[in-house]
């Protein structure tokens, strides 16, 4: 009996520390009256694609830290519980069903992929926990899963703007590369399939493993094709190695990338050869230059600032995906005035005007995504530095 | 392969662009190829760790670059890559009595994941570059209408440097020839005086050394990232398979004709055949002469690996 009591003591014990808010920031529950909001998020934050998931882990980290300091959404104090998918499509699946069954999360931030999204999309939504895809491929929201939502922009409208960037410049005949990823692939078809409408034929289109180290080989046969552009479409380091390896070849023909080039690292990393590297993105990295009546330019620069400054690195847009993902929620509780699940769902569909990083999200019970064409705008490498094409 | 070219209206500067394309890539496998080689002539062993090496030494170059000049940061990667080797076979190596190879093979696994989560948390996750040696990214030399990067040229330059010093230091040191003594029997080795625990520690050495080097020869073309080491000691394996395991200079020529193979094979085929063309012709290569390209059937036979 006595050695049962201590038994049970010992596992409360455990739990207590497993279950303790070590992400969450602040001492959680101070004097809130409500009960703490349980937010998971599965992100990756480590492995292939940590250059996602660490940016997205810190903004959150740091959100509900200013959450919880400010007495929290609503009154109910935030506890985020961040886990590890390295990227890994089997750990997504397994750690989204820990949270829905074991830590009954009322929202699951990311995954950081789109694989991962994919794969976890009919987990929650059989599981009726609300999904924020941090993620970009559009079949995450398309077809539309009651509980299943997404911040980053679409892959659609990313190639919308590419497509139009290339009419005003007069190209018509492109070679299209794309990493051997869920976004990779996504990408490439979305491509395929606007290029006919835009009048631009893709002369040859090829998919390259997503831990390639060298593209020279792929690159002399897009070059043997006479394109006019090559759009890489990848979320890979390799975004960088295509951009050298068009240099070393002596191609001048001008590169565009998708809206994965969102992280000043890659341009570091290609160097001198990211000059003139074309792509579309939301206006988090070239918040400086916005006009002053843009209604996104405060909400961004203070998160640039407080990120940077807490932080000691850039910003990058993946790191906004998970702030939107957040303030969507924290929009939807409010609104609601309730934590009860189908609640906080049904007034994320009705959420209007939300101002986001990636831009301002309208979601509707067909748009899950909730962003237009406008969200994005073609960015450009000068002086190593991110800046408005138009300029 | 040419008269499938040819079908395709290919200019010559287009053939040769491939070649030189085929070179840059063949550069690097070769490159990693030779690390794998020091180990295995003292040991009989594979290290999966060299991949780790690589990382290591390309992270500690770019780390030291930032405040020393390009040469001393190299120096200072190779040194402190050499160290950790050593210190690798101090900590897991040098106390096991006379281990199986199959226990030293998955030493090395469990090593490189070590290895591999530290860089993680010493640097963190995200991708590096070391300078380019001369020139920058866009720089790239024109020879016979075709282009190639000078950065190439320095790994193979690298890369022909360390086979030549390791066929000299094999062939006419001592220390040299006491390691091929301990690898090809080192019961004998030992009863001829030499000390074979030293000369284990020191193939470590060698090894981490040569793949600190090779890491910072190549950190320019391919970057560098805490867990790209395994992927690429993947090809350098397989390179140093299909050249004959324990030949540096086998490694070179095989790593040379595996990115020709597989540059040609993307002017003919999808790219995303290229690891299937690769590892087809690896395995008929296998099949046909069991001991690599230039290995020799009959010292390979020998082998307990």
């Amino acid at each position: 009996m006595k050695k049962a009591s201590i038994m049970v003591l010992a596992t409360c014990l455990l739990v207590g520390i497993v279950s303790s808010p070590l992400f969450a920031g602040g001492e959680a529950g101070e004097a809130a009256a409500k009960g703490p909001v349980k937010v998971g998020a599965i992100l990756a934050v480590t492995g292939g694609a940590s250059w996602l998931g660490a940016p997205e882990a810190k903004t959150l980290e740091m959100l509900v830290e200013e959450t919880n300091a400010a007495g929290g959404i609503d009154g109910h104090p935030v506890q985020l519980i961040i886990k590890d998918s390295q990227a890994s499509a089997e750990k997504a699946i397994s750690f989204a069903k820990q949270l829905i069954e074991e830590e009954q999360v009322l929202a699951i931030i990311g995954p950081s992929t789109s694989g991962e999204s994919m794969a976890i999309k009919d987990i929650c939504q059989e599981g009726r926990t609300i999904l924020l895809s941090c993620a970009a491929a559009e079949t995450i929201v398309d077809p539309v899963a009651s509980y299943v939502f997404k911040t980053p922009q679409k892959d659609s409208y990313a190639a919308i703007w590419i497509f139009k960037t290339m009419q005003d410049m007069g190209i018509s005949r492109i070679g299209v590369v794309a990493g051997n990823t869920g976004f990779g692939n996504g990408g490439k078809a979305q491509l395929e399939k606007y290029a006919p409408e835009y009048g631009i034929e893709i002369a040859i289109a090829e998919v390259y493993d997503s831990g390639a180290t060298d593209l020279t080989g792929v690159l002399t046969k897009l070059k043997a094709r006479d394109v006019e552009a090559v759009v890489n479409w990848s979320i890979v380091p390799a975004q960088s190695i295509v951009a050298k390896n068009m240099r070393q070849l002596g191609m001048e023909v001008p590169l565009f990338q998708s809206h994965g080039f969102g992280n000043i690292k890659y341009v570091e990393a290609a160097g001198e050869a990211a000059e003139g590297i074309i792509f579309p993105c939301g206006r988090l990295l070239v918040a400086d230059v916005l006009p002053a009546d843009n209604p996104q330019k405060d909400l961004l620069i203070s998160y640039k600032s407080e990120y940077e400054a807490r932080y000691g690195e850039d910003v990058s847009t993946f790191g906004g995906h998970a702030y939107d993902a957040f303030i969507i929620l924290k929009a939807a509780i409010e609104k609601s005035g309730t934590v009860e699940m189908d609640d906080v769902r049904d007034a994320i569909e009705s959420l209007q005007g939300v101002v986001g990083t990636a831009g301002i999200f309208n979601i509707s019970a067909s748009d899950h995504n909730g962003l237009g064409l406008d969200s994005f705008e073609m960015l450009t490498v000068k002086d190593g530095k991110f800046t408005l094409l138009k300029q | 392969m040419p008269t499938s070219l040819a079908t395709r209206d290919v200019s010559f500067e287009q053939f040769f662009q491939y070649f030189l394309s085929g070179i840059t890539s063949g550069s690097m496998y070769a490159i990693i190829a030779i690390g794998f080689n020091i180990i295995y002539n003292t040991t009989g062993i594979i290290n999966f760790a060299q991949g780790e090496f690589l990382i290591l030494g390309g992270m500690i170059g770019i780390s030291l670059s930032s405040f020393l000049p390009l040469p001393l940061a190299i120096a200072g990667a190779v040194i402190v890559t050499m160290g950790v080797g050593a210190l690798i076979d101090f900590l897991f190596i040098s106390w096991l009595k006379g281990p199986s190879v199959l226990r030293l093979v998955i030493i090395t696994i469990g090593v490189s994941i070590l290895i591999r989560e530290s860089m993680l948390h010493i640097w963190d996750e995200k991708v590096r570059t070391l300078q380019h040696f001369t020139g920058t990214e866009i720089s790239s030399l024109k020879i016979l209408g075709a282009y190639i990067s000078p950065q190439v040229l320095w790994v193979l330059g690298i890369s022909a440097v360390i086979v030549v010093a390791l066929n000299l230091f094999f062939r006419l040191t001592l220390v040299g020839r006491a390691m091929r003594a301990c690898s090809d029997n080192r019961t004998a080795a030992r009863l001829c005086g030499i000390r074979a625990r030293r000369m284990v520690t020191f193939s470590f050495m060698l090894s981490a050394a040569i793949g600190a080097l090779a890491g910072c020869a190549i950190s320019p073309l391919t970057q560098t990232q805490y867990n790209m080491g395994a992927p690429m000691a993947i090809k350098g394996f397989t390179v140093a398979i299909l050249g004959g395991l324990g030949n540096s200079t086998a490694a070179v020529i095989a790593g040379l004709a595996l990115g020709l193979l597989e540059a040609f094979s993307i002017a003919v085929l999808p790219l995303a055949y290229i690891d299937a063309v690769s590892i087809a012709v690896l395995l008929v290569i296998l099949f046909f002469r069991p001991s690599g390209l230039f290995g020799n059937r009959e010292a390979s036979a020998l082998k307990e690996f």
